[in-house]
């Protein structure tokens, strides 16, 4: 007996690691493996004799660094992460901002067709991304978009959406309209979850709908704003879809317009995927750096708020 | 929290393990014992019906000699030139795969190719030079087969040009008074447009004028992407684009679809594939149109250029080079084949002695009106001028795409794009560490 006391506790210890095998061996294969092969391409490239026709006229090389150095001094790398700034800066606000719109709305008291309304704002998020480009690309061509022709019938004058200024609204339009629903549907999820005794408390002491929306529920569901908010930075970063669904329609989206579209461009079509994953890396670890110090700020925030 | 987040990340990598099985799994083909019995061949093609050109063979010519070929249908263009490259790095490419004349280079270059010419270089005599060079990517190796071609003409609305009183241009002087004479009598219309999107048509252009966009000096590449020839083209669309005779959106859109429709756009430089494109881009216009050659530099010359066109290649992880020659051999050179292909898959062959007669002694239906559309067409494709294709391609081509579009949809010269396309395939030829002769 005290035998099988004295083995009970060692099998109780490693039954964890035990558990853990499984998935660490799945994290291991395929994420932790993939990442350090990336890894290991970003440091090499090819090398070539000659006129590289035949055997063994292209070999791969250890490269170093240089893949990294030229990525960063590559100009193209930099536009597109400026575009897709600009692109975010019209994205975030404006979906964050009806998300959390129609999240106050849907929760108020006296509203009808709460049920259907919230499916129809959530539905676009079902619509595959490179279906929704497509449609709206069909839409934002003048020769055979709806809105041109009533434009033009009404005589108003027709705004070229896919060149110029126009362009990022129209892309950002899209992710707008694909995005808004999802987060509205988070946003709203942890209003339902405040206590319905917080806003008698604040009727009875005189609070207005917009008080309330503006004193309780905001602040209430001020975690959920940084979630979306973080979901939000990274799909804004790893733009593709879109802009490459459209770039067929319009002379104004060059092949590397976003910093994904270029990755996908040098691995894909230039056949350097040497080059391909040294950006894929730098990529990645803008993202990582921007979304955790995102995450990290706003936890000290509310750390500090919680100490007040 | 951090549990589900286990669970997640295991259900997923499960999720993914399946996949990859499941993928691995069908992979199967062609790495048979070389040994006796029938041999299995895998082909990786993207023409449409090739199967049935396949099964054609498989009940025929090859129940005979005992070897049974698989089509796996591809994505067509530059996306099977990365995933050939890709699964020949892992030895596992496919026995045959249809290769387009400019990636030739491109796939020899990473060494994905076989050299067929003991097997199957006795038929050289059944091919134009001009592209039976292009199999050979300039070498005394046979890289690939050559299976159709895309010359280049000139087609237009005849209704149309009748109701303007235009008369078809023969030479490229007289294309850019047809385009500003329909400006002066319908400005809402366009001759036709500069497309930035498909830099083969471009590349075809330039070879009517005579560019040689890569060449062989001494073993080293020689890049001649803005020569004389090739500025001459670009400026010449550049110009008919800075003054506004032409329009200058992207092809392939539906609002270029719906201007062919309507007769918005009354003219498309194309190739001789282009009536199976109009069918679905213009179908209320079918019988309206008309094929003539392509408008020279020269008055009275006959030559044209090529856009598209692809191959049969071997490759060399076959194991089994000889029958998959054999093969390819057979598809484009026997008659019944490249009826077959002509029926099923829609192609121009490029054996010549299959470009009128049999199957195409008729024209495309969309061209009923033009009885002698094929007779025609084998006249202008005996002056296709010879293609020069170089290792990256790719690389000019998407240069192409980002440099001529800017300049189109500024209006402004597109000599600077022209010269933005030449240092970016001559840098990345460098880069890459190819001999380059400046």
């Amino acid at each position: 007996m005290t035998r099988a006391r004295r083995r009970r506790p060692y099998g109780v210890k490693s039954a964890p690691y035990v558990f853990l095998i499984p998935a660490t061996v799945l994290f291991l294969l395929f994420f932790a493996l993939p990442i350090g092969y990336a890894v290991h391409l970003s440091l090499r490239r090819t090398e070539v004799s000659g006129l590289g026709l035949g055997r063994g006229a292209r070999k791969e090389v250890w490269a170093g660094l240089a893949n990294y150095r030229e990525a960063l001094s590559d100009s193209e790398l930099l536009h597109g992460a400026l575009r897709i700034l600009g692109y975010g800066a019209i994205v975030v606000p404006v979906m964050l901002g009806l998300a959390l719109l129609f999240a106050l709305l849907l929760d108020t008291e006296r509203l009808r067709l709460r049920g259907f309304t919230r499916l129809a704002i959530f539905l676009p998020y079902a619509i595959p991304g490179v279906v929704a480009a497509l449609m709206w690309g069909f839409l934002y061509l003048p020769d055979v978009s709806p809105f041109y022709f009533v434009l033009d019938k009404a005589g108003l004058p027709a705004p070229d959406l896919l060149d110029g200024g126009p362009l990022y609204a129209a892309l950002a339009n899209i992710a707008v309209w694909g995005g808004t629903g999802f987060n509205m549907i988070v946003i709203y999820t942890s209003l339902r979850a405040i206590p319905g005794e917080i806003f008698e408390a604040a009727r009875l002491d005189g609070c207005s709908q917009l008080q309330i929306a503006l004193r309780i529920k905001i602040p209430m569901v001020a975690p959920s704003l940084v979630l979306t908010f973080f979901f939000s930075i990274i799909a804004t970063l790893q733009v593709f879809n879109e802009p490459t669904t459209l770039k067929p329609l319009t002379n104004s989206l060059s092949t590397t317009w976003s910093p994904l579209m270029k990755v996908y461009q040098d691995a894909f079509v230039n056949n350097d995927i040497y080059a391909a994953a040294a950006q894929a890396v730098i990529i990645a670890a803008v993202t990582l750096a921007l979304s955790f110090g995102f995450l990290r700020a706003a936890n000290s925030r509310t750390k500090q708020e919680g100490s007040r | 929290m951090k549990y589900r987040i286990v669970a997640a990340c295991a259900a997923a990598s499960l999720a993914a393990t399946a996949l990859l099985t499941g993928c691995g799994s069908s992979d199967d083909g062609g790495e048979g014992p070389a040994a006796s019995g029938p041999v299995s061949l895998t082909y990786w093609a993207w023409a449409p019906g090739l199967d049935k050109v396949a099964d054609l063979w498989n009940k025929g010519e090859g129940k005979k000699a005992g070897i049974k070929v698989t089509v796996k249908k591809q994505a067509s263009g530059d996306d099977l030139v990365t995933k050939i490259i890709t699964a020949a790095k892992a030895h596992k490419a496919p026995d045959l795969v249809q290769a387009e004349y400019q990636a030739l280079p491109t796939l020899v270059s990473n060494d994905v190719l076989a050299d067929i010419s003991e097997e199957a270089g006795d038929v050289e005599g059944q091919f134009a030079e001009g592209v039976w060079q292009q199999a050979t990517v300039g070498s005394a190796a046979l890289y690939a087969l050559p299976q159709d071609s895309g010359p280049l003409m000139f087609y237009y609305r005849k209704d149309l040009f009748e109701k303007y009183g235009l008369s078809v241009p023969t030479t490229w002087d007289e294309f850019a008074e047809t385009a500003r004479a329909l400006k002066r009598k319908a400005p809402d219309k366009d001759l036709t447009t500069f497309s930035s999107n498909d830099s083969g048509l471009f590349a075809g252009l330039a070879q009517q004028a005579g560019a040689k966009w890569w060449t062989t000096v001494d073993d080293k590449w020689k890049v001649a992407i803005d020569d004389p020839a090739t500025r001459k083209v670009a400026s010449f669309w550049g110009g008919l684009v800075k003054e506004g005779a032409i329009d200058n959106q992207p092809m392939y859109t539906p609002a270029w679809n719906k201007a062919l429709n309507t007769g918005k756009q009354i003219a498309w430089v194309s190739a001789v594939w282009a009536p199976g494109t109009l069918t679905t881009a213009a179908p209320d216009t079918a019988g309206k149109w008309a094929m003539a050659p392509l408008p020279q530099w020269t008055a009275g010359a006959n030559v044209t250029g090529s856009w598209g066109g692809s191959s049969t290649a071997v490759t060399n992880d076959s194991q089994h080079k000889e029958a998959a020659a054999a093969f390819a051999k057979w598809l484009n050179t026997d008659p019944a084949a490249l009826a077959a292909l002509v029926k099923e898959s829609g192609i121009y062959p490029a054996a010549t002695a299959a470009q009128t007669g049999g199957a195409l002694a008729k024209p495309p239906a969309y061209f009923a009106n033009q009885p002698d559309f094929y007779t025609e067409a084998a006249k202008i494709a005996k002056g296709t001028a010879p293609a020069a294709w170089g290792p990256n391609v790719n690389v000019a081509y998407s240069s192409f795409k980002d440099n001529f579009a800017k300049a189109a949809k500024n209006r402004s010269d597109f000599a600077p794009a022209l010269t933005a396309m030449q240092d970016a395939t001559l840098a990345d030829l460098k880069k890459q560490g190819f001999g380059v002769s400046e």
